[in-house]
């Protein structure tokens, strides 16, 4: 069942169409990446979700009702963002007190831990924390807070590789302990390839790719030759984009690949989940 | 153990191999349990679907079993199947890829059996 409904969510901002009639599901317990570009309206999808701001045309619907005016679902549901909405002035060690008001499954010893791992120091003020050690306390909060839905918008902004690493292991241990309902907002795409379970591409406000990462990757390959023998080769294919390096081409196809039918001289390789989001968001 | 993220394999194959290595080189003894679907998970950086999936295929090809409640055994004789399969893919593995990239660079049959008598005298 599909824990999350989106439908036909349109949301203008003035006269400019941020997300145009997006229609999607997320199931329960799965991990989601959501990709687009600067711009695509990935953050005005969350805050949608989340109820911050509200469509134009179209509903949202938790575990089957609206999430409009509904404090009960919104419970449901930690949003992550960029911004922050804790005091200034708060330490780390209150503001988990003042989310257990919020949220009350948040787990304290839990939260403690994970700042002793990423040496964030508790007594320490929101506002006296760096980029990366902003990131890394929202991180603490959403995955100590045991929300059945987590939505993490750029959660490794500003992280060190050291401490992203970190990061995506938490995640995939507190979601093998205690799975729920994950979606991931990320422009480093490599990283998190395999690590979600399905992903969702959004450009220019429009849902343009939905599917298992495993299906999407299986059905697209790189092939790569002489120009000519490739010009010949992508005749008739579904192609995404094209690269040249002198006489060298390379055409990015989404189709089965079959090997057989391959003519020698040509070489093909995997599609990897960034060479295909770059090739379909391209203008 | 790595997992070679730009392979053509998709990552499910990989890791049920990887785990098949560490069976064949005695890491993992028959009638042992192997790491859970999380650890695994967490140790690889991959999705836990990815890694149920390719465990999976393990226990599909009667290499693992799982004791309920406890987590995924070794089977007995899971060694002697690995063999059994991997030499029946051996074939298609490394001879014909080896034939292939052999007539892309023009060399002969006949310098590939005298580069398999060089290999073997090492």
């Amino acid at each position: 069942m599909s824990y999350i409904e989106i439908k036909n969510i349109t949301k203008v901002f003035g006269n400019t169409t941020a997300l145009d009639n997006v229609s999607l599901n997320l199931e329960a317990n799965k991990i989601y990446g959501l990709l687009g570009r600067n711009g695509a309206g990935k953050t005005t999808l969350l805050n949608l979700i989340t109820n911050r701001i509200f469509p134009t045309y179209g509903e949202i619907l938790l575990e089957g009702e609206k999430v409009s005016e509904n404090d009960d679902a919104l419970s449901k549901v930690y949003f992550m963002t960029e911004a922050n909405f804790y005091p200034e002035g708060m330490t780390v060690k209150k503001a988990f007190k003042w989310t257990k008001e919020f949220y009350p499954g948040f787990d304290t010893d839990y939260a403690s831990a994970l700042c002793d791992k990423f040496l964030l120091k508790t007594g320490k003020k929101i506002k006296e924390l760096s980029t990366g050690y902003k990131s890394i306390f929202k991180i603490i909060v959403s995955l100590a807070c045991n929300a059945p839905v987590i939505l993490l918008d750029e959660p490794v902004l500003g992280l060190d590789a050291n401490h992203r690493e970190l990061f995506y292991k938490e995640l995939l241990q507190a979601y093998g302990e205690r799975p729920r309902t994950i979606v991931i907002s990320t422009h480093l795409i490599e990283e998190a390839a395999d690590i979600i379970e399905d992903v969702i591409v959004i450009k220019s406000g429009k849902l343009i790719l939905q599917d298992s990462v495993e299906k999407v990757l299986s059905q697209g390959y790189a092939v790569s030759g002489a120009a000519s023998a490739v010009d010949g080769f992508m005749q008739g294919k579904k192609v995404l984009g094209v690269d040249t390096l002198g006489g060298l081409k390379t055409a990015y196809i989404l189709e089965k690949a079959e090997k057989e039918k391959i003519p020698s001289g040509l070489e093909i390789s995997k599609l990897d989940l960034q060479k295909l989001f770059i090739q379909m968001t391209n203008q | 153990m790595n997992l070679n993220f730009d392979s053509e394999k998709p990552i499910y194959l990989q890791l049920a191999e990887e785990i098949e290595d560490a069976v064949l080189s005695g890491a993992y003894q028959e009638e042992t349990q192997i790491p859970s679907t999380t650890e695994i998970s967490v140790s690889y950086k991959i999705n836990p679907a990815t890694a149920l999936k390719g465990i999976n295929r393990l226990v599909d090809d009667g290499i693992v079993y799982k004791k309920r409640g406890v987590g995924m055994f070794v089977s007995t004789g899971a060694k002697e199947k690995i063999l059994d399969k991997r030499k029946e893919t051996f074939f298609e593995d490394y001879v014909t890829s080896m034939i292939l990239e052999a007539r892309k660079l023009s060399i002969t049959q006949e310098d590939i059996l005298k580069m398999l008598e060089r290999g073997f005298e090492k």
